[in-house]
């Protein structure tokens, strides 16, 4: 029965591994499609070839997580048909475009797990185009893949549990932390501390962190408001405000981020229906428990449907394959379902203190100067986005994108989105969910001119 | 409760159609209400490929597309911005002898009509389009042909017609159309009845359901072209490009991005279309093949539109025959967005003088519902 069944999962971090594990388990054979060259996602990241960087140092108190994912996805490795280093980059109608060493391919399913994990949340401030300045997932995926930093001295800025967790992989690697600068205010951390809780190990390992930097005499600052990357050719230093006082450090490198934000264009392309989610402030595919989306035999799961961080992924990951097991008719631990389930509600209640503890700043909109860039693929101002609302009327996302083109170059709005959407909000002062999301257009990523001479036939069988 | 408005004219769709004859009435002086479902120059007006090109058109287009080249000259003075358009000259591609011997053929003709075409050959060919591939031989090239960004011109028509006072309603869906004997009456959901002398069916692809409700079915269907974009490159394609016989059209914006066209996307639903993998492959090998600077390239997003498409390719734009003051614009297969201005002065003409100078006998309704001759307007719209 389970022979007419060909079930894909697209992304094979903690979330999309933990499906397979549990498809395979049940018998089937599924196809396991990642962009990258090795499995494990972005937090569990492998180094290339020939690096020889112990796990350890890797992955620090994640290393035994990280092993047993990768472990995992190693022993089922002859039982899935792996593709690494293929971009899906365009979904319909039960096929998925691939894009692999410049070939494309059509792969069809009967069920789609789409654990797409996510990027940063990027919130400009003047100077963030300047050379030298990047996310902290982008700072962090330099230093775990290639081993190299991004900088010799370098300032962290933004929010979220990743500003600490990078500063310190940095300083641990041998960089110079210049400095640590959450905007978020310290009394938030106190406040949203006893929901924290719920998680006490996580919690321990952010107070560790901290005070780990703090040991080593890190400037570490909350409330902070980033006022200017100095530097032209390459960052040379760091304004912010504290209070009334405007302060600097030196650097030659600032990663900043202000938590992250979920990957969802192919659900959006495969017309799963979207719904605000006021804690990730995000527009998210709409599923159940257990990751069912509106679109029948397509689940969510993971980073990709929602930010919950790692454990929280390889829990959804296979909670979303069991229901795909179910959907399909075939037993399931329905007490492990249920269990996953109560799981994921024990972290999504420790995710909303986490909101607490490291808000996105509420003042950025307003505060965003006229000729900052917003969208820096096609550099369309913050300004322009104001005009357009002001004097074309813009007040949803898609006709801003047409008036203005934000969104509209190589990145497609993963990056500037948010910001937009944000700015958008405040121009028209309204919610962010009043101003609606970018409708998502093939390719997700793109896409080479060339590749159309290498279109295979499409794929069937296994 | 339910808003009641009364107005001379109505208008259904605020595409560039819809939103040029209200800038035009308003220009007349005439009231106007327009009515669109979604915001204005959202659809085919506002996702199309941006050529603005009389060449190749049906000869009974082109006094309707001349009227058009003038009023775009106007753009800035009209709607307020230059709408990036520009007359880079459209250049007509032959890959084989009879394409060539073709495009002659159109050149005598579109002569007679004035337009001015010169086929580049040969040695001068190769000369001043080096970047073309190989299996470009030749071309029809119409010097003043041109682009424009469909994004900024077809909401600037809605947004200058506001201006100059037209009630201009986005987001309202005309639900219902009924006629009482002797004004047109609109619902718009329970939000919404308009009354109105004269009613515009200005719905695109959508209008086909208005000209059945009056008894005018046509056999409209919709079509869903191809669109993608690569990301910014050098500046090399200085001119509009087609080709004879079709398949690929492109076009470089001074961003530097190419916006190449060619083959057919599909419907999801009734008002949004996608593109198709298989088009987009095959556009994209033709696109390599005729234009080797994009082998290198990369295709940052495409796209789809709804357009409707009448069996003889030519739309229908003028008087019900069945229903006074009804009038239909609609059907411009593929080609409305240059025509688009012409037309909308055209309707206002026709509701204030029950007649245009300009030729569009060609167009009515009756090629598809056998009637004899087109209804006489109602009386003369009040000023
Ligand atoms: C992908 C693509 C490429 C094209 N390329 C070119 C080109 O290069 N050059 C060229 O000249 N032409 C081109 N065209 C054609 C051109 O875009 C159209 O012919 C032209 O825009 C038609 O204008 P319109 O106002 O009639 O239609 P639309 O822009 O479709 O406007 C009709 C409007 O009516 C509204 N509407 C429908 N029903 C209702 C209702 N019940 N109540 C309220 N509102 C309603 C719709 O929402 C819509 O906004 C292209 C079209 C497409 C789709």
């Amino acid at each position: 029965m389970t022979a007419s069944i060909r079930p894909v999962v697209v992304g094979a971090g903690p979330a999309g591994v933990r499906a397979a594990q549990t498809l395979v388990a049940a018998g089937l054979r599924p196809v396991v499609v990642d962009e990258a060259p090795a499995w494990g996602g972005q937090i569990y990241r492998q180094q290339p070839p020939g690096f020889t960087r112990p796990k350890r140092a890797l992955y620090g108190f994640e290393v035994t997580r990280a092993k047993a994912v990768h472990a995992a996805m190693a022993a089922i490795r002859d039982r899935v048909d792996y593709r690494p280093h293929t971009l899906v980059w365009n979904a319909e109608g039960e096929r998925l475009d691939l894009l692999s060493d410049g070939r494309a391919a059509t792969l069809t399913y009967t069920h789609l797990i789409l654990a797409t994990g996510a990027t940063d949340r990027v919130l400009p401030f003047p100077g963030w185009t300047t050379p030298g300045v990047y996310t902290l997932g982008g700072a962090q995926v330099a230093l775990k893949f290639q081993g190299c930093g991004i900088g010799r001295r370098v300032a962290f800025l933004g929010t979220g549990p990743l500003l600490y967790l990078v500063a310190y992989q940095y300083a641990r690697a041998g960089a110079a932390v210049a400095a640590v600068l959450d905007t978020a205010p310290f009394t938030a951390k106190l406040q949203a501390a006893p929901g924290m809780l719920r998680l006490p190990a996580v919690f321990a390992k952010g107070l560790w962190y901290l005070a780990w930097l703090k040991a080593r005499g890190i400037p570490v600052r909350s409330g902070v408001r980033p006022l200017q990357v100095e530097g032209e050719a390459r960052a040379t230093g760091l304004l912010w405000r504290e209070g009334t006082r405007e302060r600097r450090v030196a650097c030659d490198a600032v990663a900043f981020g202000y938590g992250l934000r979920s990957e969802t264009q192919l659900a959006d392309l495969l017309g799963c229906r979207f719904a605000f989610d006021a804690l990730d402030r995000a527009y998210l595919p709409v599923r159940d428990a257990a990751g069912r989306t509106s679109v029948p035999h397509v689940y969510v799961a993971g980073d990709g449907a929602g930010v919950m961080g790692a454990d929280a992924a390889e829990r959804a990951g296979e909670r979303a394959a069991l229901a795909l097991l179910q959907d399909i008719g075939t037993a399931v631990d329905g007490a492990r379902a249920l269990h996953l389930e109560r799981e994921l509600g024990r972290i999504q209640g420790f995710r909303r203190a986490l909101e607490r503890a490291f808000p996105v700043p509420a003042d950025w909109a307003a505060n965003v100067p006229d000729d900052l860039v917003i969208c820096r693929c096609e550099e369309v101002r913050a300004g322009e986005l104001r005009a357009a609302t002001r004097e074309a009327g813009a007040r949803e996302m898609n006709r801003l994108k047409a008036l203005t083109r934000v969104g509209m170059g190589r990145c497609q709005g993963r990056m500037c989105g948010t910001a937009a959407a944000e700015i958008l909000a405040q121009a028209c002062d309204t919610a962010p969910e009043a101003v609606g999301r970018l409708r998502g257009q093939p390719p997700v990523k793109p896409l080479p001119v060339a590749l159309a001479r290498h279109v295979e036939p499409e794929e069937v069988g296994r | 409760m339910i808003e009641r408005l009364v107005t001379p004219v109505a208008i259904v769709g605020g595409g560039i159609v819809g939103a040029s004859a209200a800038l035009a009435l308003r220009r007349m002086g005439l009231a106007v209400v327009l009515l669109e479902r979604d915001f204005c120059g959202s659809r085919s007006s506002g996702v199309n490929y941006g050529g603005v090109r009389r060449q190749g058109r049906p000869m009974a287009q082109l006094p309707l597309a001349e009227r058009a080249h003038r009023i775009w000259a106007r753009l800035p003075e009209l709607i307020g911005i230059d709408g990036e358009y520009v007359r880079s000259g459209h250049l007509k591609l032959a890959r084989s002898e009879e394409d060539l011997a073709s495009l002659e053929a159109y050149r005598e003709r579109a002569r007679e009509h004035g337009l001015d075409l010169e086929i580049v050959a040969g040695h001068a060919f190769r000369a001043r389009y080096p970047w073309l591939g190989q299996r470009a031989l030749a071309g029809s090239l119409s010097p003043e042909d041109g682009h424009a960004n469909p994004r900024l011109v077809s909401p600037a028509f809605a947004r200058a017609a506001a201006r100059l006072g037209a009630d201009v309603r986005e987001q309202t869906r005309v639900d219902e159309v009924a006629h009482d004997g002797r004004d047109f009456v609109l619902r718009c959901g329970d939000r919404l009845e308009v009354r109105a002398r004269f009613l515009l069916n200005c719905a695109g692809a959508w209008a086909g359901a208005i000209a059945e409700r009056f008894g005018e079915p046509v056999p409209m269907t919709s079509g869903h072209p191809n669109m993608a974009v690569t990301e910014p490159l050098p500046l090399f394609m200085d001119v509009n490009i087609g080709v004879e016989g079709g398949g690929i059209y492109g076009r470089q914006v001074a961003r530097g991005n190419c916006v190449i066209g060619g083959g057919q996307g599909y419907g999801l639903d009734a008002e949004r279309a996608r593109p198709a993998r298989e088009a987009i492959f095959a556009l994209l090998v033709q696109a390599a093949e005729l234009f080797p600077e994009l082998r290198h390239a990369h295709v940052i997003r495409s796209w789809s539109g709804t357009e409707g498409y009448l069996p003889d390719r030519d739309p229908v734009i003028g008087f019900s025959t069945t229903t006074p003051g009804l009038v239909h614009a609609f059907g411009f297969a593929g080609a409305g967005f240059q025509i688009g201005p012409a037309v909308g002065e055209v309707l206002a003409e026709l509701v204030r003088d029950g007649a245009t100078p300009t030729p569009i006998a060609a167009f009515s309704i009756t090629r598809f519902t056998g009637a004899e001759r087109a209804a006489q307007p109602a009386a003369a719209a009040p000023r």
